[in-house]
């Protein structure tokens, strides 16, 4: 057992775990956090990804005591209040999800790619770009649509910042 | 995943001397291997020792003809060091094809190398550009490096501390992705390198993990463009056959995937 | 239409809490004192069990129990059934054997479970479990269909010789065998419906919770029929009797088929729960459900066309055989035959079919219902024989099918179904103006050029939704009727609950039944709260399958909605002193037609509830039931067209365009509707090139994991470009077909049309793999 000590969705915390307990299981198990999912055990599917010092990371691929001393942000932790991440709602206005399993992740992961391409995307890119998240609902059409009307959002959100 | 003990060292010495004390010890990177395999109970090691957070281990550095990626450097990293991306930018091209935008933030250039996967894509590289595998030890040419599948010339405890390409003159890499794991069905790197020689290695195919490909070097040599490469035929004995890819399936993209990384490489 | 009523692409009430990870799936759910079960199961594909030793895990840490298969019989716990009675063509019943939830002398599958450890944690449970020493003979095994129906092959059951469960057929022989007597010419090819593995993306789960006190038993499952699981897990599995057991189905990761079956393990975590006297959870890991949810598909048939010499259909003469794996599911029966071979006549005139199915025993996972069950087996043996016979017959593939579409209806087919409506030629029309189907030419000459290989594939699909007709579907050997149940209370607020027999699972009910109820009474959504998933809610249903929930749930939701409005327009006149006939509903008020009199809904309900001033004699309140039996299934039907190209080089195929024109009926959400396109599909097209389960001569998994199992991703589909063209359903009166399947059913042949027109030869298998694609352009076997 093990101390791990780190920041979730801007709040200090502190848990008791076995070492061989994975992020995920810390995440959901001990601090209750639940819209982080599994949906695999080989590091493909990507419905746990969340984002470790603000980057997405699959958080069933890392113990979390590899996550000590490190910033992870949830599904939960996006939204200012009552006010959608615009990847959030870009998801709920362009029916980007049906079943709703593999949104979590598939938002964290979207959030990322923005980040990280900013206003460049297109949409071979986004499509490239998801290769780490399944979604067995949707055929990925209004995902994409969502991810590309998200970054529009985005990108004028970061210019009024 | 079985009881093990998490240990994070703060620099290399320390990492080898817990290594040292564990009876089953193994040294843990970007994870992106290696906790999968302990998740489905395939590895038990009694301890784990991270080095993805030993400072001495991350970063790149180019300097005039050698580019050095520190082993413990996440693959998007790599992709995205704009000076590496003009050195070899080959290389830079194989990082951003890794796994998938998560694998490669996680993943590291010494955890896929001292792993050996035979359809990991750096080893094709670093055998193609004749690299350097740096250890806490001791320098080891890539042509001494790779000895088969999972299997490397590391000695037990012994760290990847860094890795140096020569920059080439010309290179490129084309991979045609496993359809369900995304690995390299098969992947083929391609250099020729400043003093005029060439060289190609093949992930994904061959039984015994990466590999030089004679023939395809030999046409380059002669002529470097993808149309030398018409008349190259490439034997199945001896390379993987499975339901995605049979033997003599995987010999074709060895040449195909060769003559699109030679039009890459320009 | 309002705002928010029918044929309002509303965006769904539902997402809020999925984007904010605020849903909830059983595996998020916490009991006190929960404990966790892992399950042994069996690695070898067939084996007797000789022994089992569990007195090792039993010493480990946090162990509380370890039971096995023997226990589960010694406690007269139910063998699992099939639910639909099927009848060999020699008079003979379906040779079903026994089916244990846990095997006590003979595993007959890689996952089979033979043994469970209840632990205080997940890890524990998981370390246990390996402790577990269980002593197997091995058999031989029998991996495929080929294998199974080799004479001298090893048996599986001792109930069915041959390991043939039945050989059952449809239609007129005598008139196909005349047909093809008369016939100018005849097309002939055998093809294969690949294995698939439903991989809903939440992996299955179950929480079983004993009351010792209530002798009562609460399950939370992932399930798309609650009621379904507790009338099974009660009446036949002897689990719990049915009035003490609540099964509870919350936001559930999507089913496809999947997850209408009663699962061993629900049986085991309940039958262990009662016997620990602790809350236990079981949830599967990926592999697991790789292992051991049902899968879909893998049939072997052999099918001939006879023309005339106007090239109009004569005959079609079908032999399948389906492979059952090592078990017959709930509904597996009924798969290959009644959704199947019923689908045979296709959109076509066809004025004899013979169809004969031959199901099989097999050492592999059980075989059941995935999206689409059976009609997209049927779907694409028919569309890639008209594509074929078109080739042969050397007439354009379109020109073909139009020539043969059925334009009268309704239409009886030869094998049972009455089509009651469609318009196949405006799907077809549509479709072809949207790829350009006369500009192709061009384009293939323009690829060529380029170095690739450019092909164009229609398939032009029907399907029977809406199920079912309990009546017909009871003389077919059915076990249960297929209706559905649907409650409408109308607050003393007004805001109004539904409660619904059908179980969402993705498809978005919460927003498209609130949109019927906007539409009828004049609420907005955010008044109405849709209910479902909960025994102890709901009066009963029959759940979401089959393209049900709309035509059969929704049309009970509208039965019941009738009787509301009934009653609070009896109300509404009495209080506004007018005659009953006289009452018309806007926006939300009784008004009096003709004059400025009204009153709000909200007024209506809380008179009813106060019932201070009712008519004479009319009880109080304002809660409403219907049960709706529907009079026929209903007919989606669309064509499908899919442009791309194949990379000569690499055998990769690359979609240039792919074109949807489906008919479903009235739309009552077109965006959530599209969605369901979308999905169904990717399934569809993941069928055609990606996906397929394989097994070793052993009858080991080879694609036991996302790592070797391709699943569709991002990157290996393209954007699809839908419309509809529409015919009402006369059957129901909100006049609406059935969406979810469709994609599912008329995708595959659509892809593999296109990539045998692309590369000049027609004998391509699914999946089209790069590999296999390859091999069949360099002429080499693969």
């Amino acid at each position: 057992m093990s101390t791990v000590k780190l920041t979730v969705n801007g709040r200090a915390v502190s848990a008791d775990v076995e070492d061989r307990t994975l992020l995920v299981h810390l995440l959901r198990d001990h601090l209750n956090l639940t819209g982080t999912h599994v949906g695999c055990d080989t590091s493909q599917c990507g419905a746990c990804t969340v984002h470790l010092d603000g980057r997405a990371v699959k958080s069933c691929t890392m113990l979390a005591a590899q996550a000590a001393g490190s910033s992870v942000t949830t599904i939960e932790g996006i939204a200012k209040g009552d006010e959608l991440h615009p990847m959030q709602a870009a998801f709920r206005d362009n029916h980007g999800l049906q079943c709703g399993f593999c949104t979590p992740g598939m938002i964290m992961a979207s959030i990322d790619i923005v980040h990280r391409h900013g206003g460049k995307l297109d949409e071979t890119t986004v499509r490239h770009e998801l290769e780490g998240n399944i979604c067995r609902c949707t055929g990925y059409h209004n995902i994409v649509k969502a991810v590309l009307d998200a970054a529009g959002h985005m990108k004028v959100a970061q210019a009024a910042e | 995943m079985y009881q093990t003990t998490y240990h994070r060292p703060s620099s290399v010495d320390e990492a080898v001397a817990l290594f040292g004390k564990g009876n089953d010890a193994k040294y843990l990177s970007g994870g992106q291997t290696l906790i999968p395999v302990m998740k489905q109970r395939l590895a038990s090691p009694s301890d784990v020792i991270d080095l993805a957070r030993i400072k001495e281990l991350i970063g790149v550095d180019v300097s005039g003809d050698t580019v050095t990626i520190k082993a413990a450097t996440p693959h998007y990293e790599v992709a995205q060091n704009s000076a590496l991306q003009k050195a070899i930018p080959a290389l830079a091209h194989l990082a951003s094809h890794i796994g998938d935008p998560a694998v490669r933030h996680r993943g590291t250039i010494g955890g896929s190398l001292a792993n050996n996967d035979p359809s990991a894509d750096y080893p094709s590289a670093v055998l193609a550009l004749g690299a350097t595998i740096k250890t806490n030890k001791r320098s080891i040419a890539a042509d001494d490096f790779f000895k088969g599948l999972f299997a490397t010339a590391l000695e037990d405890g012994e760290i990847i501390t860094a890795v140096a390409f020569p920059v080439p003159a010309k290179a490129g890499y084309a991979k045609f992705p496993h359809p369900a794991s995304r690995f390299a069905l098969t992947g083929v790197f391609v250099a020729k390198t400043r003093s005029g020689d060439v060289r190609v290695a093949a992930t994904g195919a061959s039984q015994n993990g990466v590999m030089r490909v004679a023939a395809i070097e030999a046409a380059l040599k002669a002529n470097w463009s993808a149309s030398a490469l018409a008349n190259v035929t490439i034997a199945a004995s001896g390379l993987m056959s499975d339901i995605h890819g049979s033997a003599d399936y995987r010999a074709n993209l060895i040449k195909v995937m060769a003559e699109r990384a030679v039009t890459a490489a320009g | 239409m309002g705002v928010e009523g029918i044929g309002a692409s509303v965006v769904r009430k539902e997402d809020r809490r999925f984007i904010t990870g605020k849903g909830r799936y059983v595996d998020d759910i916490k009991l006190m004192g929960m404990t966790f079960a892992q399950f042994v199961r069996s690695p070898h594909a067939h084996a007797r069990v000789k022994g089992i030793d569990t007195s090792a895990a039993m010493k480990m840490p946090g162990v509380i129990a370890v039971l096995t298969g023997q226990q589960i019989v010694d406690d007269k716990i139910g063998n699992l059934i099939c639910g639909w009675a099927i009848t060999s063509k020699d008079g003979s019943p379906m040779k079903m054997g026994a089916w244990p939830a846990m095997a006590p002398e003979t595993v007959r599958f890689v996952g089979q479970a033979v043994a469970v450890v209840i632990a205080e944690t997940k890890n524990q449970a998981r370390d246990a479990a390996e402790a577990v020493v269980v002593n197997y003979e091995e058999l031989p095994a029998v991996p495929d269909i080929r294998a199974a129906i080799k004479p001298g092959a090893p048996q599986l059951h001792p109930e069915a010789p041959g390991n043939v469960i039945f050989d059952w057929t449809l239609g007129d022989e005598a008139a196909v065998d005349a047909a093809f007597a008369k016939a100018a010419n005849v097309v002939t090819f055998e093809l294969a419906n690949n294995r698939l593995v439903p991989n809903a993306m939440e992996p299955r789960s179950a929480i079983a919770d004993y009351n010792e006190a209530e002798e009562h038993f609460t399950l939370y499952t992932t399930s798309q029929n609650p009621h379904v699981a507790r009338l099974v897990l009660s009446a036949f599995y002897n689990v719990a009797p049915e009035h003490k057991l609540r099964v509870i189905a919350p936001d559930v990761g999507g089913g496809f088929g999947s997850k209408i079956y009663i699962y061993p393990e629900e049986m085991v975590c309940l039958w262990a729960s009662k016997k620990t006297g602790r809350p236990i959870k079981w949830t599967g890991d990926r592999s697991e459900s790789f292992l051991t949810d049902m899968h879909g598909r893998d049939h072997i048939s052999k099918a001939e066309m006879a023309f005339d010499k106007d090239n109009k259909i004569l005959g079609l003469r079908v032999k399948t055989h389906a492979n059952f794996g090592a078990y017959m599911s709930l509904f597996s029966s009924a798969v290959p035959t009644y959704l199947y071979a019923t689908l045979l006549s296709g959109q076509y005139n066809i004025p004899a079919i013979h169809a004969e199915v031959i199901t099989v025993y097999t050492n592999t996972t059980p075989v059941d219902a995935y999206r689409g069950a059976g009609r997209p087996e049927a779907s694409y043996l028919v569309e890639r024989m008209m594509e074929t016979a078109a080739r042969q017959l050397k007439v354009d593939p379109a020109e073909l099918r139009k020539k043969n579409f059925i334009t009268q209806f309704p239409y009886q087919t030869p094998v049972i179904m009455a089509y009651d409506a469609g318009d196949f030629h405006a799907s077809i029309d549509a479709a072809m103006k949207a790829i350009d189907y006369a500009g192709f030419p061009a384009r293939k000459a323009k690829a060529k050029a380029e170095g690739k290989l450019r092909g164009i594939g229609v398939s032009c699909y029907i399907e029977a939704c809406g199920i079912a007709p309990s009546k017909a579907v009871g003389s077919l050997g059915a076990g249960v009727g297929l209706w559905e149940s649907a409650e409408i209370r109308v607050n003393p607020v007004g805001t109004i609950e539904v409660l619904t027999g059908s179980h969402s699972h993705g498809q978005g009910h919460e927003t498209t039944f609130a949109q019927l109820v906007s539409e009828r009474l004049g609420v907005p959504i955010s008044q109405v709260q849709i209910v479902h998933g909960d025994t102890d809610k709901v009066q009963f249903g029959m759940g979401t399958y089959g393209s049900r929930s709309l035509a059969v749930g929704g049309t009970a939701i509208v039965k019941a909605m009738e009787k509301v409005e009934s009653k609070a327009k009896k109300i509404a006149a009495h209080l506004l002193e007018a005659s009953e006939g006289d009452i018309v509903i806007e926006n939300g008020e009784f008004k009096v037609a003709g004059t400025d009199k009204s009153l709000a809904l909200p007024m209506v309900a809380l008179a009813a509830y106060t019932a201070h001033n009712l008519p004479e004699g009319m009880e109080p309140g304002l809660k409403e039931t219907a049960f709706y039996d529907p009079t026929n299934f209903t007919f989606p039907a669309g064509a499908y067209i899919c442009e791309l190209e194949v990379d000569p080089g690499t055998g990769k195929t690359t979609f240039v365009n792919f074109v949807a024109a489906d008919d479903f009926g009235r739309l009552i959400n077109p965006m959530i509707v599209e969605g369901q396109v979308h999905g169904g599909l990717a399934q569809g097209i993941g069928q055609a090139l990606l996906e397929g389960a394989v097994y070793d001569e052993n009858g080991q998994l080879v694609t036991a994991s996302f790592m070797d199992y391709t699943m569709p991703r991002a990157d290996d589909l393209p954007s699809f470009k839908l419309s509809h063209t529409t015919t009402l359903c006369p059957g129901n009166p909100l006049g609406v077909k059935g969406c979810g399947e469709a994609g599912a059913i008329g995708a595959s042949a659509a892809v593999i049309n296109a990539i045998t027109d692309a590369i000049g030869n027609n004998r391509l298998e699914m999946p089209a793999t790069p590999d296999r694609v390859w091999h069949v352009i360099n002429g080499k076997a693969a």
